[in-house]
């Protein structure tokens, strides 16, 4: 057998992009945990954790460590396997999910070499989110329904209707932006805003729903019903305590994360900002074609880092102001509100493109093109 | 019938539709959180930050030693009688020959325990007193600590170092701004 070609991989820039990508979505989820508190704390007058380290910076790490040393604690007549499993799953397919995000264009080395800022470059990246996404939900079920509790159960339960509830105005939502971007690529799709409009301004009620579906989706208030202490204890992680416990929170803050990852890129530019033709030009003119190409890569991806901690302080905003709805109020606004309000938004979107024609037909997408090539066409 | 004319008619309307298109009654409910994230915050970090102290504050007891460095208390138990809160337990005790120096006068307390679990701070010790020897300080607390029994204080705590130096550290110290301000603030009541 010939190993070259796994060789050449695992040691190539690639793999250590990827590397990258699956460390920083870990410990941008470490860290959603503290500032989780310190946006609640903020927000209620309080100034949050502040004891461990300076500014409370190692607060994660404390808690770490508390959850490694509790009890593993499993209740009487619980499926032993598959309560481990759960929090497993659910962690898994949180994790996944960043996978095909694409955290900035590409790198140029001085080889020829061209590194892409993205773990996996897949043409369907839009449905793979969507479809690992809704596979977290099983981590749920599985975890609920093993706990052998009834109050667990119920949680896990309504997460499962919630998630089928709101997935399908999402995807609704989704398929008015597929007809005007014309490709599920969530790369393309990042490329084609380089022009400076920004997929929101196309799809201003299709954002607003994919942002009520993305926090039900997560499991954030006001969408909490699965785990609502008030009324389930702690819903499908009742029984759950130690690090199990540790992961089911764990993979809400990931999924926080790549939810707000798929935001900006599919409705906020993804990592292209205002002025970088600008600036491309002018560095292109005083230095080298492959310096401006990086510098404007790498500023990019600072720029969809701060669209992405825009929105997570955002979920945090909304989950620190807002109550929790109703479960019949939720029902209500997920199929009498939102389900039609997207089949609304795709008749409008088509009507649209039918007059004005869509983004596809400005950016052949279809042919694998070099990124400076992409960049020209997107530049015009 | 009414029972009082306070009775108020409330008329069920149906909701508009913003209303019940939640968002502008969300948006402006994050307006006013997000006036909160920037508000000044009640939280006060403790130890290392303290609330401003009025000058006439009633914090940890001192027994007082006078000019000489001898101790006034003469162990006469009028603040134990005065106390509300029975906190001060004392034992008197006869000044030997040579000792004129520790004690001002022929009678001294051999012990002198103040329960700070008990003591209310109200200070009719201090008022109490003829000998001008016990004080509440305005600028030391008593700190918090882990045992009941470390709460009960005694002499060894209690009664002013010789050393002028060594004074400031007890108790809940305040910072060199806290103690200006203070400095200042009692200057401007006298």
């Amino acid at each position: 057998m010939d190993f070259s070609a796994l060789t050449s991989f695992v040691i190539s820039w690639q793999s250590l992009v990827i590397l990258a990508v699956f460390g920083i979505s870990l410990l941008i989820a470490t860290y959603s945990t503290y500032a989780e508190r310190v946006v609640a704390a903020f927000l209620q007058d309080r100034v949050g954790p502040d004891r461990a380290g300076p500014y409370g910076l190692l607060q994660p790490l404390a808690d770490a460590v508390k959850l490694f040393t509790k009890e593993e604690f499993f209740p009487a007549g619980a499926n032993r396997g598959l309560f481990v499993f759960g929090p497993c799953l659910a962690m898994t397919t949180a994790l996944m999910a960043s996978a095909v995000i694409p955290f900035g264009n590409t790198l140029l080395l001085g080889n020829g070499e061209v590194v892409r800022l993205q773990a996996i470059e897949v043409n369907i990246g839009m449905l793979y989110v969507f479809g690992v996404v809704s596979l977290g939900v099983y981590g749920l079920m599985i975890g609920g329904w093993a706990s052998n509790n009834k109050f667990s159960l119920l949680g896990a339960i309504r997460a499962a209707a919630q998630a089928v509830s709101y997935e399908l105005a999402m995807g609704m939502a989704l398929i008015a932006l597929l007809m005007v971007t014309g490709t599920l690529s969530l790369r393309q799709i990042a490329l084609q805003q380089y022009d400076g409009l920004w997929n929101i301004v196309y799809q201003p009620l299709g954002f607003i729903i994919f942002c009520v579906c993305a926090f039900a989706e997560t499991n954030r208030t006001p969408f909490d019903l699965p785990e609502c202490e008030t009324e389930l204890v702690g819903g499908y992680h009742t029984e759950y305590s130690s690090m199990k416990m540790g992961l089911y929170l764990f993979a809400e803050y990931i999924n926080v994360f790549v939810a707000s990852a798929v935001m900006s890129t599919l409705y906020f530019g993804g990592f292209s900002f205002p002025g970088e033709h600008l600036l491309y030009n002018y560095l292109t003119a005083s230095q080298s074609e492959l310096f401006a190409h990086n510098v404007v890569t790498i500023l990019g991806t600072v720029t969809l880092f701060a669209k992405i901690f825009f929105f997570i302080f955002f979920f945090m905003w909304v989950r620190w102001t807002l109550p929790r709805f109703r479960y019949d109020q939720l029902m209500r606004l997920g199929w009498t509100m939102l389900f039609p309000l997207a089949i609304l938004n795709i008749i409008l979107t088509g009507a649209f493109i039918l007059f004005f024609g869509n983004k596809e037909a400005k950016l052949d997408v279809s042919k694998e093109a070099a990124p400076t090539e992409i960049r020209t066409v997107a530049r015009r | 019938m009414r029972l009082t004319n306070r009775a108020k008619h409330l008329e069920k309307k149906p909701m508009t539709l913003a209303e019940r298109a939640y968002l502008p009654a969300i948006l402006t409910g994050m307006g006013i959180t997000l006036k909160h994230f920037f508000s000044k915050k009640a939280t006060i970090r403790y130890p290392e930050e303290l609330r401003p102290i009025a000058p006439t504050f009633r914090g940890l007891h001192v027994l007082k030693r006078d000019e000489q460095g001898r101790e006034r208390c003469t162990a006469c138990g009028l603040c134990a009688v005065a106390c509300p809160a029975e906190a001060i337990t004392m034992v008197a005790g006869e000044r030997k020959k040579g000792e004129q120096n520790l004690y001002r006068e022929e009678k001294y307390a051999i012990s002198y325990e103040i329960n700070m679990l008990r003591c209310i701070f109200c200070g009719l010790c201090e008022e109490a007193c003829p000998k001008a020897a016990i004080y509440l300080q305005a600028d030391k607390m008593a700190p918090p600590r882990f045992e009941r029994d470390e709460f009960i204080y005694g002499k060894d705590r209690l009664v002013e170092p010789v050393d002028p130096n060594a004074r400031s550290k007890r108790g809940i110290q305040l910072t060199a701004e806290q103690a200006e301000a203070l400095a200042r603030r009692m200057a401007g009541v006298e």
